[in-house]
């Protein structure tokens, strides 16, 4: 015999105690899949037989249960079941999760489960029991179909039991996860067959009309390829022309070419044709009117075809969902009445507005799936993304117009309404309004705390899950509400840096040979060396106009850009000081046509903004500054007083020595931040250096290599070479040494000269070795500047060798992580995702960076 | 890092038997992180200078975690090897603990002497008062006070002066008596210790400020700055340093305080929201932005307040408001009545729904004016207490207080200060978007034409 039971269901087995439930469970079903109401009373009470603790273990075994399907696992629940009211809980868990039940009955003789039970010394109630149960299971038997169970298998004999070959697991209808597109998704049509015409032929479907004959209804329609349609229902009722309609629906739906799922009107359709009483309302009577011309046969064919109707579909791999009035995240690829009803009429609350009406709930506000959900349904005047939903009826039988979405490419394709065929009972918009935020926007006003606080782990592209604990949110909670920017604007964060491995000549701690030797190990074969500039950290979002900022950002009255820090906070006290950095910055931008070049109108460039001095002006003076002052003050007058003890004959040993040269290590110290500092008293003493164009519109330019960046800033530069500095940088070619050596002598030049470093970058702004990802980027910085980072005197040879024992691996790792959330972040805002998603990664760079790290590396 | 002690004794020469360090040696001892070095510059039968020099070892100070929270200069640049600090007491500790005891193995006799004394100190850091404290704390005790300020760096005179100083000191004083002021005196000029602050200190300080510390008129900004600001190790070392005249003193520091309470403006503001709170009949309340937890302080008293949570983004301010409600040594009742958690006013909150009145106590002005949009939908549209208390300074008030220049704010964290229209007008266009009534009350004595010092807005739900 073959039992056959839906990919997610709730097993249900019913058997007398000594039916061999346990063991049919054992034979059939993964040990995790089982839950057993003997395991739960043993683990609540130490015994499984303990009959004092059955309430306990119920609930644990129902909690376990819920949590399973809740997770889209089968489960089967292995306990006696013979009494209704056992059954029941189960039945609504069932319910309550979208699945359906199945009952396993093991109906075995009596004699045998009292046999079986005496050989259990475990097992030392009387046999009045299995009595009492095998009563009980007989009554049952007949019951079980009333209770809900949709699936029901009786064994009656041990043979029977023993004949069960396999348990096949079906998928369920709307489990079409391997169909991964790409597809054209088509709002409500309503029987407008001429706009469904021509927006076929503007997807690039060609349609030929023929006679009727076997799987076609009169048409032929070639998808241009590799593309299906599909249809998100209501394809009849109020318009023109719904046997049309369905005659090319139909025929593309049976020839393969389209996939269709029920609207409700569609549904109201079937049931008039299968005879049941509806009132003709709502469109539906010209659409029973217009079928009137048509033969039995079609109405047959339209009736079958409707019948075979699947309430929605899960596609692509789980990441696409299409439903008539759209589904919520518990209800995707489950099949009950509930989901079904979902799928035609959306959530209502019962109550009926002033338009007589049912009053919708919009699910969409509070949907956190993974999946996209596309749906249609509730008239809107414009198609727009909202938290990963978007609703693609754009109410053409009302005169809007038929719209169809492209996935993946999420591109819209609308044709206009003929005209007006039907008014609608709640009047629609259509004069869409460009300067209001969308609704997206305007939810994006409010982000949860639930979103960003506690232990969070992040999926990111480039590099799966990343966890960020709970005492690091903490941390980044009050920098990012204390300190932060808007955070609409903070679609990236940047990244920390590692510095090279620790050099090999005693001389240096660091030195360009060993962070070329890291990616050369990697097998990259040429990489990029940048200048590193030293000012400070600077992320630009701008905008070519206000306009944009508050048509993409979501943004009113905060001018046409932000320039801020490496933990979210404005770069510039003055906001009329930072808008008019900002305006010459876009300005620069239009006098190279960037903006058209790009087809954008905003921009994140990553960038280092100096002097130093500008941002970092209380570090420098609390910290930097005042050391040079103390020890500028106190190292002259103790060299005095060792020199005079000298000149008494006083043997001091190395002392004098010492101090020499720790006088001499300081005003080398003071140099070193000095060569950082100017004043500024305008605009034009900043100088802005930009390395990377993050994103524009539609793009994160990750799939560029940094040759490219630097070209294309070079480009920016050269328009305001008074604020804006292009940065040099050299390609080394690890093939040709002298390159290398060239590399190594540029390096040493420029930091001679007082410079920063240089940044050793793979030439593509992604590099892999094999699957791992390489680090972004590693710095090598100057002998004379890591004065400043680890202390005027640390090269004197016995500092020097102590700290050259440092451990890399924490920063690489913070690198390699924050890394791939601040690219996450990019993603997700080009992409349109919800606010919170942007922020979220945004937020775990934040948190990532209270880790404690070495702050000299 | 450089003590020189100087005398022009006669004979100068008697320095090295009452330091017990012979005038031609250089000699070395072991600090935690370094060495000292004490030798003489220069020596004859009229002067004689000594010098002890540090010679601290800047990364063996930043390694193995010496930088905690008691450290809090840990950085890996600091000023630590250059000044005279903790590590300058306990150099004079170990180099001249017989000096600094009163004992003198070969001239005892000298133990008793004033002499004429000059210290130089390369260098010492100023604390906040700079120069006049230094004088105050070394003038009451005989000395004279010689100070050279030293500029930050001379190619940004821009940048001003920095906190350190040269200190040259004079007087004619007991050996032992000079090297208990300095030690004493040397880390409270200094904010920081290298070592963690304990109830030994306490011990410490007391001895070496025997016979001087008990008459100086600042003893308690020494104590106070000596442990720290510790304030409860300061309260107890001025009990015990002043046995006998306990009852005053404490009293007087007692009364002190309660006329600081008196006068607190914070105070009066936050007895008023209590009273409003009472008055709008509310049993569940918020605190938002309760800080070290002062109103939850009063709230708790009352029992009107059957649930009380306190909410701040600070998670250090909600560890301290913990520590000062003694929530760990509550009852499992009165722990069931308060909860504290963190979290913002800009991000939507269930935890917050549901309360029948919110306190919103000098909040606001903390938040950037383009993230008041989203505070009000978490408080009006979202949390929706029934009443809502918030208070706000008055700006057109800050005239009233001489030291604030003009233009700008009572707190450098305030990111804006409304005057009285401001506030009214953005509490009407609350009541217009979320269907709330308001009035309005002065917070503080009023002045004519400029209002009291703060404002409140009580809000309450339905019209």
């Amino acid at each position: 015999m073959e039992i056959k039971v839906p990919e997610l269901s709730l097993v249900v087995l019913v058997g007398t105690s000594g039916s061999g439930k346990s063991t049919f469970a054992k034979k059939h079903f993964k040990r995790t899949e089982i839950v057993s109401s003997d395991e739960c009373r043993a683990l609540v009470s130490d015994d499984e037989n303990n009959q004092a603790a059955t309430g306990d273990a119920f609930e644990v075994l129902h909690y376990i249960a819920g949590k399973r399907l809740k997770n889209g696992l089968l489960t089967v629940v292995d306990a006696t079941n013979v009494q209704k009211e056992s059954r029941k809980p189960l039945v609504d868990l069932a319910k309550a999760h979208h699945c359906l039940p199945v009952a396993i009955v093991l109906n075995l003789p009596e004699q045998v489960c009292l046999e079986r039970n005496k050989k259990r010394p475990d097992r030392d109630f009387g046999p009045h029991v299995i009595k009492r149960q095998s009563q009980q299971l007989h009554k049952s038997i007949r019951n079980l179909k009333d209770e809900g169970f949709r699936h029901i298998f009786i064994l009656k004999s041990e043979a029977e039991i023993e004949a069960v070959a396999e348990i096949k697991r079906e998928k369920l209808y709307n489990d079409k996860k391997e169909e991964k597109g790409p597809f054209d998704i088509i709002g409500d049509v309503h029987g407008c067959y001429e706009e469904l015409h021509e927006l076929l032929l503007k997807l690039d479907y060609k349609i030929e009309e023929v006679q009727p004959s076997g799987n076609n209804l009169g048409f032929v329609v070639t998808p241009p390829e590799g593309r299906r349609a599909l249809f998100l229902g209501d394809l009849i009722d109020r318009g023109p022309d719904s046997p049309r309609v369905l005659r090319l629906v139909m025929s593309m739906v049976r020839s393969g070419v389209a996939l269709c799922v029920p609207g409700n009107h569609d549904m109201k359709l079937e049931k008039y044709l299968n005879g049941k009483q509806v009132q003709l309302k709502h469109g539906l009577e010209f659409t029973v009117q217009q079928l009137e011309g048509e033969s039995d046969v079609f109405k047959n064919e339209v009736r079958e075809f409707l019948r075979g109707l699947v309430s929605h579909y899960v596609l692509d791999d789980g990441k696409l969902v299409v439903a008539h009035a759209g589904l919520k995240e518990e209800m995707q690829g489950r099949g009950s009445g509930v989901v079904r009803s979902f799928c035609l009429y959306g959530e209502t609350t019962g109550e009926i507005d002033e338009f007589g009406l049912p009053v919708r709930l919009n699910w969409a506000k509070d949907y956190r799936g993974n999946a996209k959900v596309v749906y249609g349904h509730t008239p809107v005047p414009e198609a727009e993304w909202f938290n990963k939903t978007i609703d693609i009826d754009t109410g053409c039988v009302f005169g809007g117009k038929l719209t169809a979405l492209k996935y993946p490419e999420e591109v819209l394709v609308s044709v206009k309404a003929k005209k007006v065929y039907a008014e609608p009972s709640r009047p629609i918009n259509f004069e869409a309004q460009s300067t209001t935020l969308s609704a997206q926007q305007e939810y994006d006003d409010l982000l949860n705390i639930a979103d960003v606080t506690g232990k969070r782990i992040i999926q990111t592209r480039l590099r799966n899950n990343i966890t960020i604990k709970e005492e690091n949110s903490i941390a980044a909670l009050e920098i990012m509400s204390r300190f932060a920017v808007n955070p609409k604007w903070l679609v990236y964060l940047p990244p920390t840096m590692s510095p090279c491995a620790t050099s090999a000549l005693p001389e240096y701690l660091e030195h360009p040979a060993e962070a070329l030797t890291y990616y050369q190990k990697k097998g990259m074969s040429k990489v990029i060396c940048e200048e590193k500039h030293m000012g400070s950290r600077a992320v630009l979002v701008l905008c070519k106009d206000e306009a944009t900022a508050i048509s993409r950002f979501g943004i009113t009255n905060e001018g046409i850009g932000v320039c801020y820090t490496r933990t979210g906070r404005n770069f510039f006290n003055d906001p009329v000081l930072e808008q008019a950095f900002l305006a010459r910055v876009n300005n620069a931008l239009t006098l190279c046509n960037f903006w058209e070049r790009f087809q954008t109108d905003w921009v994140c460039l990553d960038a280092e903004l100096m002097p130093w001095s500008a941002k970092a002006q209380s570090l420098l003076k609390d910290q930097y500054a005042s050391v040079g002052a103390a020890a500028g003050a106190a190292l002259p007058e103790v060299n005095k007083a060792l020199q005079a003890a000298l000149a008494r004959g006083i043997d001091l040993g190395p002392a004098l020595e010492k101090f020499q040269q720790k006088e001499a290590t300081i005003s080398k110290y003071v140099q070193a931040y000095q060569n950082y500092c100017w004043p500024v008293h305008s605009l034009d003493d900043y100088k802005l250096a930009p390395f990377h164009v993050l994103a524009t519109e539609g793009q994160v330019h990750v799939d560029k290599s940094h040759e490219w960046h630097m070209i294309e800033i070079a480009e920016i530069c050269k328009m305001d070479p008074q604020l804006m500095r292009a940065t040099p940088y050299r390609i080394v070619d690890f093939e040709d040494e002298a390159s290398v050596q060239a590399t190594i002598q540029w390096w040493t030049d420029l930091t001679q000269k007082g410079g920063e470093g240089m940044v050793v970058k793979p030439y593509d702004f992604l590099a892999y070795s094999k699957d791992e990802l390489l680090q972004p980027a590693i710095k090598c910085r100057g002998s004379e500047y890591l004065r400043i980072i680890y202390g005027p005197e640390y090269d004197m040879h016995q500092h020097l060798k102590r700290l050259k024992n440092r451990g890399l691996n924490g920063k690489q790792s913070l690198a390699m992580r924050e890394f791939a959330l601040s690219i996450e972040a990019l993603e997700r805002f080009v992409r349109k995702e919800p606010l919170r998603r942007t922020h979220e990664s945004v937020f775990a760079i934040l948190a990532l960076e209270s880790e404690e790290v070495d702050p000299r590396l | 890092m450089l003590l020189n002690i100087t005398t022009t004794h006669k004979p100068a020469t008697d320095l090295g038997y009452l330091m017990h360090k012979h005038p031609d040696k250089f000699q070395s001892f072991e600090l935690s992180v370094g060495e000292a070095h004490v030798f003489y510059p220069e020596v004859s039968e009229d002067k004689a200078t000594l010098s002890l020099l540090l010679d601290i070892d800047p990364i063996e100070m930043v390694r193995g975690g010496r930088h905690d929270n008691n450290f809090a200069l840990g950085h890996y640049v600091n000023d630590r090897p250059y000044v005279a600090s903790s590590f300058m007491s306990v150099a004079l500790a170990k180099a001249f603990s017989s000096a600094m005891n009163g004992k003198c193995k070969d001239k005892p006799e000298l133990v008793e002497v004033k002499l004429p004394y000059e210290v130089s100190i390369s260098v010492v850091p100023a604390p906040r008062g700079g120069e006049v404290m230094i004088r105050k704390f070394f003038e009451p005790l005989g000395y004279e006070v010689d100070l050279m300020r030293h500029e930050l760096d001379p190619k940004f005179p821009e940048w001003g002066e920095s906190k350190y100083y040269t200190l040259k000191l004079k007087n004619v004083i007991k050996t032992r008596d000079l090297l208990s002021h300095l030690y004493v005196l040397l880390p409270t000029l200094d904010s920081d210790k290298h070592y963690f602050v304990n109830k030994e200190e306490i011990d410490k300080l007391l001895q070496k400020g025997e016979g001087w510390l008990k008459q100086h008129p600042e003893r308690e900004l020494i104590i106070k700055r000596y442990l720290l600001n510790f304030n409860y190790l300061a309260k107890q070392a001025i009990e015990r340093i002043s046995e006998g005249e306990t009852e005053e003193v404490i009293e007087e520091l007692e009364t002190n305080e309660v006329k600081e309470k008196k006068e607190s403006m914070h105070e009066k503001r936050l007895n008023l929201t209590l009273e409003k709170l009472v008055a709008s009949g509310a049993e569940r309340v918020l605190d938002l932005g309760c800080g070290e937890g002062r109103l939850l302080r009063k709230l708790i008293k009352n029992k009107q307040f059957t649930e009380i949570v306190g909410m701040d983004v600070s998670y250090g301010e909600l560890l301290k408001a913990k520590e000062r409600l003694y929530y760990d040594d509550m009852s499992p009742k009165q722990q069931e009545r308060i909860k504290l958690f963190q979290g913002s006013l800009t991000y939507k909150d269930a935890r917050l729904e549901g309360f029948d009145a919110a306190a919103v106590v000098e909040v606001i002005e903390h938040l950037d004016l383009n993230r008041l949009r989203a505070f009000e939908r978490v408080l009006f549209e979202c949390a929706q207490p029934k009443t809502v208390v918030l208070t706000t300074p008055n700006k057109e008030y800050n005239v009233m207080w001489e030291q604030l220049p003009a233009e700008e704010m009572r707190h450098n964290d305030h990111r804006f200060e409304w005057t009285r229209q401001e506030f009214m007008d953005w509490a009407q266009s609350i009541t217009e978007k979320y269907q709330y009534t308001v009035v309005f009350l002065p917070v503080g004595e009023e002045v004519e034409n400029i209002g009291a010092p703060s404002q409140m807005a009580i809000f309450t739900y339905g019209n």
